[in-house]
């Protein structure tokens, strides 16, 4: 009876083989080390902020007169809501930690080369819609800083030549930030922006799945099915969909079904992750003032500007390259290409050799020299743009973007390693 | 060039940590949440003499008597003035308005003042304050300069001046700031004093967050069933992995 059932579906919408082949007979390379934990964690916080986020617009009054101090009621007469609160507000801080190791993965063992480019770029429309997601959502408190970190980031689109005033003028719906941002904000914040993201995330994955994961060997686990390479006993141990085979075109070696072996492997991920996620929400849900700012426990006074404006931390290396620039249209110039740059990794990286354990020791200095500037640039982002501060900004900008031109130059011509046949 | 790289770090982490240090040194608040007469002690305090001018608009009466312990009965008959409900929310009849005329600027709301200032700020504060005739109530203070509150202390710690001594200093007499003494004239000895504005202060503190404690009691139990977890996790990863070579 029931396996009547189950076959009647399969045969109307075909599901266990579509689990099959995105989950049980998945094929993931082997070798797969702690860098490969932060896609599925950052699965795991999308689905926190979601989860939260629908309890918490359950008490949150989106408007310029209760905005405050509903949140205030949900820190303290809504049953939990504390708790909720703050796991939404360090998941905003978590998630970006986590999108920025698996980011620096994809950058360390080259995932964004051919033929994973258009994974790449769906990546990083994530990582721009999120941005726009979390800086929508640090106006929803109406806090001193929600208010005049807005202020700051619109006023970024307001020294666009020409249409600059009205565009600032579209954004907040208002000649100053009022109620009329914060609604706009709000419906962006919760419907809007989370439905692109989850769709992006979507398409993030099938991409990842057509051409196959990466791992950090960066060679291909699926090999043409020429002889040259022999399946072996451990190979053939393992069941994988037909798909990825491209009916028997391809031989697949090194490989393991994503379940049950990575859903086990990224548990031990999750209660990792987990165990510090609890210990930032229950013992210091402010971040040491860097996830909830001090100045935003007063609520928002277009009157009464704080002395430091500062954005939240994720934003700081892009917001210190934009004052790092004299000029302020050059400054947002900068800004948005430090982004494009990531963007356009798949291009500028000339190299054939995917990883890093494989390519020249410059790559190596080089990718250092990048996870220095950006950890550099976020601190100085945070501090006042005055004296050292912006010239240490101006030099960080220079090598972050040096980074970007070094490669380009050198992984034409590159001195690399012989790549093993085999994942090692 | 890593070795220049590194030292420029260490450079901006060094001066970071300057720039984020305040102008004025600040004491530590010797304050602590468990300790629900020092609470009770802060409430009443906050009653008497702040609640005046400044509201806790978002913290009602019932909460703080359901967390430190106050019975509602005592609590209505002794820190309750104006015939509110338990329910309602620690506020006054202050007019914004007048507020702005007679002070300068309206008193800001303490309910979340602690996690603004931090408890040691507002601890230093309100020992800070000395006399200054210059000044609208005849007192000004080293940690908020030129502030536009009186000292509503003063009853209890007397009138505090900026206390100086002769000195020799390099083979020169000189005039010291040696710090703020009172006059004498208050209900409390200066050990008096600091205790009470630490009460004050553990109360600010636990008003800024009421679920602070719970927050560390849950806290505790979630992290000690992670911790299992993990390790039941691992297991489990282990087990399933034996397969793999």
């Amino acid at each position: 009876m029931f396996k009547n059932l189950m076959s009647w579906i399969e045969y109307r919408l075909p599901f266990m083989d579509k689990m099959n082949l995105h989950v049980m007979q998945y094929p993931a390379p082997k070798n797969f080390n702690f860098w490969y934990f932060f896609g599925s964690l950052a699965m795991l916080v999308l689905v926190n902020q979601i989860l939260t986020g629908i309890w918490l617009t359950m008490n949150y009054e989106p408007s310029a007169d209760g905005a405050f101090a509903s949140v205030e009621y949900i820190m303290r007469d809504v049953d939990y809501g504390w708790l909720l609160r703050y796991m939404h507000s360090t998941g905003a801080s978590a998630f970006f930690v986590v999108v920025y190791l698996h980011m620096l993965r994809g950058m360390m063992y080259g995932s964004y080369q051919k033929p994973r480019e258009l994974l790449w770029i769906f990546g990083m429309l994530i990582f721009l819609v999120l941005m726009a997601e979390a800086f929508m959502g640090y106006l929803l408190p109406w806090g001193q800083m929600s208010f005049w970190g807005a202020q700051v980031i619109i006023s970024i689109f307001g020294v666009i030549p020409g249409i600059g005033e009205d565009l600032t003028l579209w954004i907040r719906g208002d000649y100053v930030i009022s109620g009329a941002t914060l609604n706009r904000f709000f419906a962006l914040h919760v419907i809007a922006l989370p439905l692109v993201l989850v769709i992006l995330v979507f398409l993030h994955i099938m991409a990842l799945h057509e051409v196959g994961s990466n791992n950090p060997d960066g060679i291909d686990i699926k090999k043409d099915n020429d002889g040259s390479v022999v399946q072996t006993e451990a190979d053939k141990k393992f069941t994988f969909h037909q798909y990825f085979t491209r009916g028997g075109k391809k031989v697949i070696v090194d490989a393991i079904p994503f379940h049950p072996y990575y859903t086990v492997k990224d548990l031990v991920g999750v209660a990792g992750f987990l165990l510090i996620f609890a210990w930032v929400i229950f013992f210091l849900p402010e971040g040491g003032g860097y996830f909830l700012e001090p100045p935003n426990f007063e609520a928002a006074n277009p009157l009464k500007t704080p002395a430091h404006i500062a954005p939240v931390w994720y934003f700081t290396p892009f917001y210190a390259i934009l004052r790092a620039v004299p000029d302020q249209l050059f400054g947002a110039i900068f800004m948005f290409l430090a982004i494009i740059a990531l963007a356009l990794l798949p291009w500028i990286d000339r190299g054939s050799v995917r990883s890093m354990r494989y390519r020249s020791g410059l790559h190596t200095a080089n990718l250092i020299n990048f996870c220095i500037s950006f950890v550099a640039l976020g601190v100085l982002g945070v501090l006042p743009a005055e004296g050292i501060y912006t010239l240490l900004a101006q030099i960080f900008s220079f090598t972050y973007f040096g980074f970007f031109i070094l490669l380009w130059f050198y992984s034409k011509n590159e001195k690399t390693k012989p790549l093993p046949v085999r994942l090692t | 060039m890593m070795k220049n790289l590194f030292s420029v770090i260490a450079l901006v982490a060094s001066s970071w940590a300057m720039a984020a240090g305040p102008a004025v040194h600040l004491d530590k608040a010797p304050i602590d949440l468990t300790d629900k007469a020092s609470l009770q002690h802060g409430a009443k305090l906050f009653q008497n003499y702040c609640l005046g001018c400044h509201q806790m608009q978002y913290q009602r009466y019932s909460r703080t008597f359901r967390d430190l312990d106050i019975p509602e009965d005592v609590g209505m008959e002794n820190l309750m003035f104006t015939g509110e409900k338990v329910g309602d929310h620690i506020k006054n009849n202050m007019a914004t308005k007048d507020a702005e005329k007679w002070f300068g600027a309206a008193p800001p709301d303490l309910t979340n003042v602690a996690r603004v200032r931090g408890p040691d700020w507002l601890y230093t504060y309100l020992r800070s304050f000395y006399a200054d005739p210059s000044r609208p109530f005849g007192v000004n203070n080293d940690v908020f300069p030129m502030v536009g509150m009186p000292h509503v202390l003063q009853e209890l710690q007397g009138m505090p001046y900026k206390a100086y001594e002769t000195r020799l200093v390099d083979g020169e007499s000189k005039q010291v700031y040696v710090g703020i003494k009172t006059d004498g004239t208050g209900e409390l000895s200066t050990e008096e004093y600091d205790r009470a504005v630490a009460d004050l202060v553990n109360y600010l503190e636990y008003v800024g967050e009421p679920t602070k404690l719970e927050s560390r009691e849950l806290g505790t139990k979630v992290i000690v069933f992670l911790l299992i977890f993990f390790v039941l996790a691992y297991l489990l990863k282990k087990e399933y992995w034996k397969d793999v070579h």
